[in-house]
């Protein structure tokens, strides 16, 4: 094992034609972690976990995924990685177990070893009720957690989910969530993309947001938004013009604005850290506070500073 | 050695088996056309050729005794061509991902259909040769029955070197086309020159001079070969020609099948060592 780097890349770029889908992007992915690319459609986030997967040819710049070169080694980088797939990737006429069996086998997995790892697997992601059940009459959260089983099957040191939620309802994305984190939790790391704002911001230690081929900006979900200086205090006191007038000592005051509901105070700093002194000096002016409410930014705050627009979200 | 071709093989099978539509049109086929064109063909045929005495000491052969082997031959040729299909279904609804993203070698992919295909057709063969006996068709004329299992094993050997390699031409036509109605096009165009200029259904002594020469390029017509001097002996007359076999005739066509097979080999194991499908 080297370093602590288990997928780096510098310097890629992919055309298809004369499109460039991906224009130079340079990033890593630490042992251990999730990494999120956080994108619209068309991003080229599927662009890249293609190439990262050795599915498609690299063109330009080097990638290195579990300490090996996709343009020299691919094959040593399959058998080192899991992908599930965007679309569901299950042949409809095989039963979960075969499909299991099928995936175990290509990956040369011996038969002991693979039935063990079948059983483990499907009971964790609670199928093992439906072993002989063929893959055509599962729901769709059924399929996404066999494809995740199957996925884990080789035990591979980095998971890729390519959208690993999208079109499933709310109940069943918030399970998924809960198998990625576990999954995590026992060693894998996992490289996601997605286009929901809310999963790469739940499941990500960190995140890179992906716009028209180019890394807009990275960080931990916490660190994007804190970075916008864009914490809002809200208040509610029995004086708003004495309020307003003993905040003007804090100096991570951006500006405060009153309004009928009270006074939105914006910080350029995490409002967190500001929250106790801004009641501090409140009611150290005799003003008494009827209601207080912190609103960091959220992801889409962030999405919509860096790149300028909200997300196209035309894939659910 | 490596084996994940037998986990391609596998699953071929397990859909061979499973979708019941295909197993029994792809059984019932060959059948019916013994049952309905063998007997109907045989009754003219025969009356046609009635006329020409075979020379003294040549066996003669009915037409349906014949044919059958054209059939048998024919039948191996339709289940090759379109045996390559299930890769386009593979590669359409994104299954041929999970093999391409896995550490087995892409050959594995190729020689696992093909081996299915090849079973298929062993399975049709098989079929094929049992209702012949029972409509009547002459096969393995006062043989042995050790003579038999060998005749039969060197039938096997000439379908086999026949669809791998028909089955891996398919799979490299599949890998390089988007649509299944293209294949279907391209096999289907391909089918009727293959099958027609042959000696499958009559000889091909009485042709042009220029089919005659296409049709002893064509593979069709080496399998026909093979199958014959297997079925029928070395020495036989039907539909108004003498057949004669010498041992290095029989092992010209099967060095024939086998360096067209290890061609399309090469062929396809170049078209998936470079295939690109996301």
């Amino acid at each position: 094992m080297e370093g602590d780097e288990i997928i780096e890349v510098r310097d890629l770029e992919h055309a298809f034609g004369d499109f460039t889908a991906v224009r130079g992007i340079s990033f890593t992915v630490r042992r251990g972690e999730i990494f999120s690319f956080l994108g619209p459609n068309g991003a080229g986030k599927s662009t890249t976990i293609n190439i990262l997967t050795t599915l498609l040819p690299l063109q330009k710049g080097t990638v290195r995924v579990a300490g090996y070169d996709v343009a020299r080694e691919p094959r040593k980088v399959r058998a080192a990685i899991g992908i599930v797939f965007q679309e569901d990737v299950l042949d409809r006429d095989l039963t979960v177990r075969e499909t299991m069996e099928f995936h175990g086998r290509i990956y040369g997995i011996p038969r002991e070893e693979r039935r063990r790892r079948i059983d483990d697997l499907l009971r964790i992601v609670e199928l093992e009720s439906k072993l002989d059940e063929r893959t055509k009459n599962l729901s769709g959260g059924m399929k996404r957690r066999l494809q995740i089983a199957r996925g884990l099957m080789t035990q591979p040191e980095v998971l890729f989910l390519d959208e690993p939620t999208q079109g499933l309802d709310p109940q069943t994305r918030m399970r998924i969530w809960d198998y990625i984190r576990r999954v995590n939790e026992a060693g894998t790391t996992i490289f996601l993309t997605t286009h929901y704002m809310e999963e790469a911001d739940m499941l990500s230690d960190r995140i890179s947001i992906i716009d028209h081929g180019r890394i807009v900006v990275s960080g931990t979900p916490a660190g994007l938004k804190n970075a916008l200086g864009e914490d809002v205090v809200y208040l509610e006191t029995d004086d708003d013009r004495t309020a307003r007038d003993a905040l003007r000592g804090i100096e991570e005051i951006r500006s405060v604005t009153e309004s009928s509901r009270g006074l939105s105070v914006t910080i350029s700093a995490d409002g967190s850290h500001c929250l106790p002194r801004i009641i501090d000096a409140v009611r150290g002016a005799g003003v008494g506070i009827s209601s207080v409410n912190l609103k960091k930014p959220t992801m889409d705050d962030v999405f919509v500073h860096y790149t300028g627009r909200e997300l196209r979200d035309t894939g659910a | 050695m490596a084996w994940e071709f037998l986990t391609v093989y596998w699953r071929e099978m397990i859909r061979f088996v499973r979708f019941r539509a295909q197993l029994f049109s792809s059984l019932l086929q060959p059948a019916l056309w013994m049952a309905f064109f063998g007997v109907a063909m045989s009754s003219n045929f025969d009356r046609f050729t009635s006329a020409i005495p075979a020379p003294a000491g040549v066996v003669p052969l009915d037409y349906l005794t014949f044919m059958a082997a054209g059939v048998i031959a024919m039948t191996t040729l339709f289940t090759s061509l379109f045996g390559g299909m299930s890769l386009l279904f593979d590669k359409n609804w994104g299954l041929m991902r999970e093999m391409l993203a896995s550490p087995m070698p892409r050959t594995h992919i190729m020689l696992g259909v093909s081996l299915s295909g090849m079973t298929k057709s062993f399975i049709q063969v098989s079929i094929i040769m049992a209702f012949g006996l029972l409509l009547g068709v002459q096969f393995f004329p006062g043989y042995s029955p050790a003579r038999i299992v060998l005749s039969i094993l060197g039938i096997f050997a000439f379908v086999g070197a026949f669809s791998l390699g028909f089955l891996l031409f398919s799979s490299t036509i599949s890998m390089r086309l988007e649509s299944p109605e293209g294949l279907q096009g391209v096999m289907t165009l391909l089918t009727l020159p293959i099958f027609f200029v042959s000696n499958a259904l009559y000889p091909i002594q009485a042709f042009p001079p220029v089919l005659q020469a296409l049709s002893s390029y064509n593979p069709l017509t080496h399998l026909v070969n093979g199958i014959r001097y297997f079925a029928l002996g070395d020495d036989f007359f039907a539909v108004g020609a003498r057949y004669t076999f010498t041992t290095a005739d029989v092992l010209t066509s099967f060095a024939y099948l086998a360096v067209f097979a290890a061609v399309m080999y090469l062929l396809a194991r170049r078209t998936f060592e470079r295939a690109v499908v996301t």
